[in-house]
């Protein structure tokens, strides 16, 4: 059944392939397929060498690279916020405290002024009332002293028209000395 | 390989590496499916690295933030397991994580072919690493990187047999390094081809197809995980020529 080989196939056929193109052996271990096996292999090496280290390798380096930077500055630019909306709080919290004291002392202040006002007016007041009542008194000891020597005069006048309607002679000055006398009695 | 009237799996086939126009013998500047699928991978990653990436926006986009975990993934992790003065070579690491990726992922669509499953690529990778690493290391400490090999924590006795142990250990690494990659990837996608040779079996085919679904998810998870482990263990290698303290 097998036909007659034909010459090219009987020509192709070496020390490793049969006439019906079959392997002979292991075709790993043909030797006349070696050096064509080895100068090709150190073509396609030395193509990718050259592809990966012109091309693809700092392509894909400075990509890596620009990555990472990229991930770097954003987490330094997050913490930096970070760190600012801390310090926004902190200013708060500082201007929220600062407005509480200057709250709190404005109402002390106010608080002392009215008190001092009040102690003024109060003392002014004490002024006025005790120079007034001051006054009372002396006018009170004047209309006593004027009453006083009214009585006097009164009574003078008196003992002298009783002792002249007695029908005495009465000398003025006698009459004088013993109403005094009376009325220091 | 064909056996008559057997089922047709030819699991190792999708390996084969082909001249694109015509069927002349492979020389080595002959394009081939390995230069379709390499290139197709250069496409990949500068697709996910520059196109999603043009925008340059500072809240990304998706595809844009898809280039930026990738680009952030590594970073991280050469920073954490290479030390601050690996960051150097971020670079180079963002290269081969890069590269392995999409060249595992790109793996997985059908009828395509899996650069990282031949152990020609993973080895030139591998050794990529372990000769830079041992350059590094003796430009940046000189005879002091041999210290590394010279367990000053162990017994006296002891450190002439650990230092052979270590300087084995050391050598064995591009081989390791390189075979579990290419190893994890050709052996899944040998799986898949037989479970599909086996689908064409009317019988199993349910199964069959099942098993290739779920097996097409782990080599999902195994194309990232591998591309990640490669990455991972550069890193743990760069460690031991730029970093201060040996582990």
């Amino acid at each position: 059944m097998a036909t007659q080989p034909i010459p090219v196939l009987e020509e192709a056929a070496g020390a490793c392939v049969d006439a019906h193109g079959g392997a002979i052996g292991m075709p790993q271990l043909c030797v006349e397929w070696v050096p064509n096996q080895i100068f090709w292999l150190l073509v396609a090496l030395v193509l990718i060498y050259l592809l990966l280290t012109r091309i693809a390798m700092p392509r894909i380096g400075a990509v890596l690279a620009e990555r990472k930077g990229t991930i770097t500055n954003d987490l330094a630019a997050a913490e930096e916020l970070k760190q600012k909306a801390k310090e926004a709080e902190a200013a708060y919290i500082q201007a929220l405290a600062d407005a509480r004291a200057e709250a709190a002392r404005i109402v002390a202040a106010a608080k002392a002024d009215i008190q001092a006002d009040l102690d003024a007016a109060t003392a002014k007041a004490d002024a006025e009332i005790a120079a007034r009542s001051a006054e009372s008194e002396r006018r009170i000891g004047e209309i006593r002293a004027s009453a006083l020597e009214s009585v006097t005069e009164v009574a003078k006048d008196t003992a002298k028209e009783l002792v002249a309607a007695l029908g005495g002679k009465a000398d003025a000055r006698s009459v004088t000395a013993a109403v005094t006398a009376r009325l220091k009695g | 390989m064909a056996a008559e009237g057997g089922l047709p799996i030819h699991p190792m086939d999708q390996f084969i590496v082909k001249p694109l126009f015509g069927d002349g013998p492979v020389y080595w500047y002959t394009p081939t499916n390995v230069t379709l699928w390499l290139m197709l991978a250069v496409l990949a990653v500068g697709a996910l690295m520059i196109l999603g990436t043009r925008r340059r926006a500072i809240v990304p986009t998706r595809s844009q933030s898809i280039a930026e975990v990738l680009y952030g993934f590594v970073h991280n992790m050469v920073e954490e397991v290479a030390g601050h003065d690996g960051v150097k070579y971020f670079p180079y690491v963002l290269t081969l994580f890069l590269f392995i990726l999409c060249a595992n992922v790109l793996g997985l669509i059908p009828m395509s072919f899996t650069t990282t499953s031949h152990v020609a690529v993973t080895v030139v990778l591998a050794l990529g690493v372990f000769l830079g690493v041992t350059l590094i290391g003796f430009a940046r400490k000189g005879a002091g990187f041999l210290s590394m090999f010279w367990i000053s924590s162990a017994p006296l006795a002891l450190r002439p047999v650990l230092a052979i142990i270590e300087i084995i250990s050391y050598f064995v690494r591009p081989v390791s390094h390189s075979i579990r990659l290419a190893g994890n990837l050709m052996a899944g996608h040998a799986v898949l081809k037989v479970f599909a040779g086996f689908a064409s079996v009317a019988l199993i085919s349910p199964v069959a197809i099942g098993a290739m679904t779920a097996i097409y998810a782990l080599e999902l998870l195994v194309a990232f995980v591998q591309a990640y482990v490669f990455t991972i263990l550069t890193c743990v290698y760069l460690k031991d020529a730029v970093g201060d303290a040996h582990h």
